[in-house]
């Protein structure tokens, strides 16, 4: 394949990030205004945002936070809530695979599960530009840390509560790119397999990443064996 | 504004804890060329991550979740703009709660 990494392609990723920006927003301010109730200060949750960048890990972690900061039980959170980001990564190959140096690194750098999304939609429409990539990602980057600081400055005054209606939209934008990345009725099994299995992980009681991971495994690979045996 | 030792050394242990989430599965992918069936199941790997993080959240949200997701799906297939089919969901998340 023969992949390139341009200035246009990061353009045209910065712009369908910008498509999901809306969705993203509340979810940035919740973290921000959480992050404020546990006692950080500003600088703390913006270069917490900046350095880590994966909202629900953020929240899984500021939930469980104390005085003084619980450093291996947010590093351990941080590392199952992300654990799903693994597959990602290695499921991008056929354009990591030709990048080397700070766009490889640095590209992974940025990756959450909407760049991830986009970037493996355009692949799969013959997209050949792995800037689009970094264009989602550092895209995405730049409104998060916002909107965080943005939750964090004006708690005081932001009462969304838990159940509000705006916090769909990110589970919505999840479900409005699964449109782009369904390839046909040979998709079926593997995705009825997935969600039932993740379904039933989730009913035993165990909570994220095993839902996700079990079902992503089990999904994949009755998809590889079905491809397999034909 | 303050910057505590111990916080800030949390928030670089979640950063690289994150970081190897992030750059380990493709990092282990390059080291180790995978067999066949391993390649087969990473090309079925996108969907079924998405659909497994979907689905057991949008039915632990009970039936207003699902109203909203089946409201998302509609108007992404018929119009392919996210941001109308992001805003349609919610939109009927919030008709339905009263809120």
């Amino acid at each position: 394949m023969n992949v390139t990494f341009t200035r246009h392609g990061f353009a045209r990723g910065a712009k369908l990030a910008l498509s999901i920006v809306p969705g993203m927003l509340p979810f940035g301010v919740v973290v921000g205004v959480l992050a404020d109730a546990k006692g950080l200060s500003f600088l703390e949750i913006t270069l917490m945002s900046a350095l880590v960048f994966a909202g629900s890990s953020q929240l899984v972690a500021l939930e469980l936070w104390a005085d003084p900061a619980p450093i291996l039980a947010a590093s351990f959170a941080a590392l199952v809530v992300n654990l799903r980001l693994a597959p990602m990564g290695a499921a991008l190959a056929p354009w990591l695979d030709r990048l080397r140096g700070w766009k490889l690194w640095g590209t992974l750098t940025t990756l959450v599960d909407n760049s991830f999304a986009f970037a493996v939609a355009d692949q799969r429409a013959g997209g050949r530009d792995a800037g689009l990539l970094l264009g989602v990602g550092a895209t995405l980057w730049v409104f998060w840390v916002a909107s965080v600081a943005l939750g964090h400055s004006f708690a005081g005054l932001l009462a969304l509560p838990p159940g509000h209606p705006v916090f769909f939209a990110s589970l919505a934008t999840m479900i409005a790119l699964l449109v782009p990345i369904w390839r046909g009725k040979r998709d079926l099994l593997p995705w009825v397999t997935a969600g039932c299995v993740a379904l039933i992980v989730h009913q035993a009681g165990l909570g994220q990443p095993w839902p996700v991971l079990a079902g992503a495994l089990v999904g994949a690979a009755t998809g590889a064996w079905r491809d397999r045996r034909r | 504004m303050s910057l505590r030792w111990d916080v800030l050394a949390a928030i670089i242990g979640m950063a690289l804890a994150t970081y190897l989430c992030r750059a380990g599965g493709y990092a282990l992918l390059r080291a180790f060329r995978p067999p066949p069936f391993v390649e087969a199941m990473l090309a079925h790997m996108p969907g079924c991550i998405f659909v497994a993080f979907v689905i057991p959240t949008l039915i632990a949200g009970g039936s207003v979740h699902l109203a909203a997701g089946a409201a998302t799906l509609a108007v992404m297939m018929a119009t392919r703009n996210i941001t109308a089919a992001i805003a349609g969901g919610v939109a009927v998340a919030w008709l339905l709660r009263g809120g």
